[in-house]
């Protein structure tokens, strides 16, 4: 049989077993290899189309941005609050027929008890002066034959009462003294506004909730129209024979890198809104006197964000490729 | 290496495309399939690949009853099999070496190694020169012998080809099936379906004629000279 010139001088290819030649080593190596080499190209894939695929990444980062700066602004205010709470004061309304005598011996034994650094006496006397000052009704107080406000006597409570499980305790101990008309807790409108908060927690949660479902279709959606896009690529790769971890791995790296653009966009959105909103706050707490100032996306927060949206990514990618992908077979 | 049962072959709504199909093709053997359109050549060889399975009797490749196998060992079974399709079927937002390196890639070889078979393997069909190329920019003959290429590049037992030559031009198609028979003479065992009579003629193969799905004849190729 005649043989040209060119294939003459080229060496048979002898058919082998498939990679006996190698070494364990050098295939596990070759494995990490080609991992590397699609988390790169799928990379690369995106990038060329960009306009597409920075969409993507801004709706998922809308959607991570929006719970998340949520959680940070109501961080901020319950950071805010808590510094009020350590303020709080107790009053402790005294009986109006206990004699001055009694009150002061009072408030010398409150003075050492335990979670108490400070009590303050207010007379009627006292009371009634800052009333009259105050609320502006003093024409009707002098109609008045006998001063009808009870004495004073105000607590500071140490910091470690601020919780409100012991807090309680101490204004029950308060309340069974002899003296003591009533007793109340000041601040009582910081915890409504603790609860408050709370509620703004848990509905800032239930939005994250709700949002991470749009990312899972969103992503899962997008990758179904890759896998359709490449439905030709995918039935080639098969009859070569591919596996379907090895056809699956592009749109899982592909889902992974939405997820981190995502991600990345949310964080940037929120620090740029905290940024805005970080002089107006500043402005707003030096009228009240605060050196209260706006806190960022801190480290724990950052890391939390940057894995929900990579793991979102991922979930949503692989919900498309396990039901895409086995319906598409060579024929 | 090929071994066929007594196969049926009854597609969703009843039509047989293979009926009672028995035949052994040795290791290093080479074969032509030939055939009327729909006289069963590409089921025949869609059986092989488990493209598709077979309705009733047993298909061996390489000593494995594909009846068996799993649907998960699929593809190592055709990482055994180099096929060569009519329509080239590359990869076109890939370069010449990107897509012969598939198989390669897929089968989990080091990228030096990956680069030295590549190589090698269009050395073989002469296209060395052209490996960062995109096969749009290739002719039909370049394209069909990157397919080659592809297909051998893993050096595997078996090669497949469904009508390699159809759309090529007569010294092409020569050229094309020099090949071949080249993979041939270093023990690939090959099997090739195709119409055109001329050029197998001037050959000297086994002949498998295949008929309204049934096997009606199998001898050589020499004969179809005689009776033209």
């Amino acid at each position: 049989m005649k043989r040209s010139a060119r294939k003459s001088r080229t060496r048979p290819i002898k058919p082998e077993a498939r990679g006996k030649s190698q070494k364990p080593r050098g295939r596990i190596n070759a494995y990490f290899t080609h991992h590397l080499w699609v988390l790169v190209s799928s990379l690369g894939q995106l990038w060329r189309t960009p306009l597409s695929t920075l969409m993507t990444a801004a709706v998922i980062g809308i959607a991570l941005a929006l719970p998340a700066g949520l959680h940070v602004l109501l961080s901020n205010v319950q950071q805010l609050s808590s510094g009020w709470e350590g303020s709080a004061q107790v009053s402790l309304f005294i009986k109006q027929d206990v004699s001055e005598k009694h009150i002061q011996s009072l408030a010398n034994t409150l003075r050492d008890w335990d979670g108490v650094t400070e009590v303050h006496y207010i007379s009627r006397e006292q009371a009634l002066a800052e009333f009259r000052e105050l609320s502006g009704f003093g024409d009707a107080l002098d109609s008045l034959t006998e001063n009808p406000l009870p004495a004073v006597l105000v607590l500071q409570p140490t910091l470690a009462q601020a919780e409100p499980a012991s807090m309680s305790r101490l204004l029950e101990r308060l309340r069974q003294l002899d003296a003591v008309d009533q007793a109340q807790l000041d601040m009582e409108w910081v915890r409504r506004l603790n609860g408050i908060i709370d509620v703004g927690k848990r509905s800032a949660l239930l939005l994250g909730t709700l949002l991470a479902l749009a990312i899972l279709l969103v992503v899962g959606n997008t990758i179904r129209l890759t896998i359709y896009a490449r439905r030709e690529e995918i039935i080639i790769t098969k009859l070569i024979g591919a596996t379907n971890a090895f056809i699956r791995r592009p749109f899982l790296y592909t889902g992974f890198w939405y997820g981190l653009m995502g991600a990345v966009t949310a964080w940037l959105l929120v620090s740029g809104f905290l940024g805005l909103l970080r002089t107006p706050v500043s402005q707003l707490s030096f009228l009240y006197d605060s050196q209260f100032r706006l806190g960022g996306l801190d480290f724990i927060t950052s890391l939390f964000l940057l894995l929900s949206g990579v793991l979102l990514g991922l979930a949503g990618s692989w919900l498309a490729v396990g039901r895409h992908l086995q319906a598409i077979e060579p024929t | 290496m090929i071994q066929f049962d007594n196969v049926n072959k009854r597609y969703p709504g009843g039509h047989e495309a293979l009926s009672g199909v028995s035949f052994h093709i040795q290791s290093g053997e080479m074969a032509f399939l030939t055939g009327h359109s729909g006289a069963g050549k590409s089921s025949l060889l869609k059986l092989i690949a488990l493209i598709e399975r077979s309705s009733r009797g047993q298909v061996f490749i390489d000593g494995q009853n594909l009846s068996r196998l799993k649907s998960r060992h699929i593809p190592y079974l055709r990482r055994k099999i180099g096929i060569v399709f009519q329509s080239h079927s590359l990869l076109l937002d890939r370069t010449v070496f990107d897509n012969v390196a598939l198989p390669l890639i897929i089968a989990g070889y080091h990228p030096s190694e990956v680069g030295r078979r590549v190589r090698a393997a269009l050395d073989k069909v002469g296209l060395l020169n052209r490996d960062k190329a995109y096969p749009i920019t290739l002719s039909g003959g370049e394209q069909q012998r990157v397919g080659i290429a592809r297909a051998v590049v893993n050096r595997p037992p078996l090669l497949l080809a469904d009508e390699p030559t159809g759309n090529l031009d007569p010294e092409l198609s020569k050229e094309i099936m020099g090949l071949f028979e080249e993979f041939n003479r270093v023990g690939v065992s090959v099997l090739i379906a195709t119409h055109d009579h001329d050029l197998i003629s001037r050959l000297d193969h086994r002949l498998l004629t295949l008929s309204g799905g049934r096997l009606t004849h199998d001898g050589r190729t020499t004969e179809l000279a005689v009776s033209a």
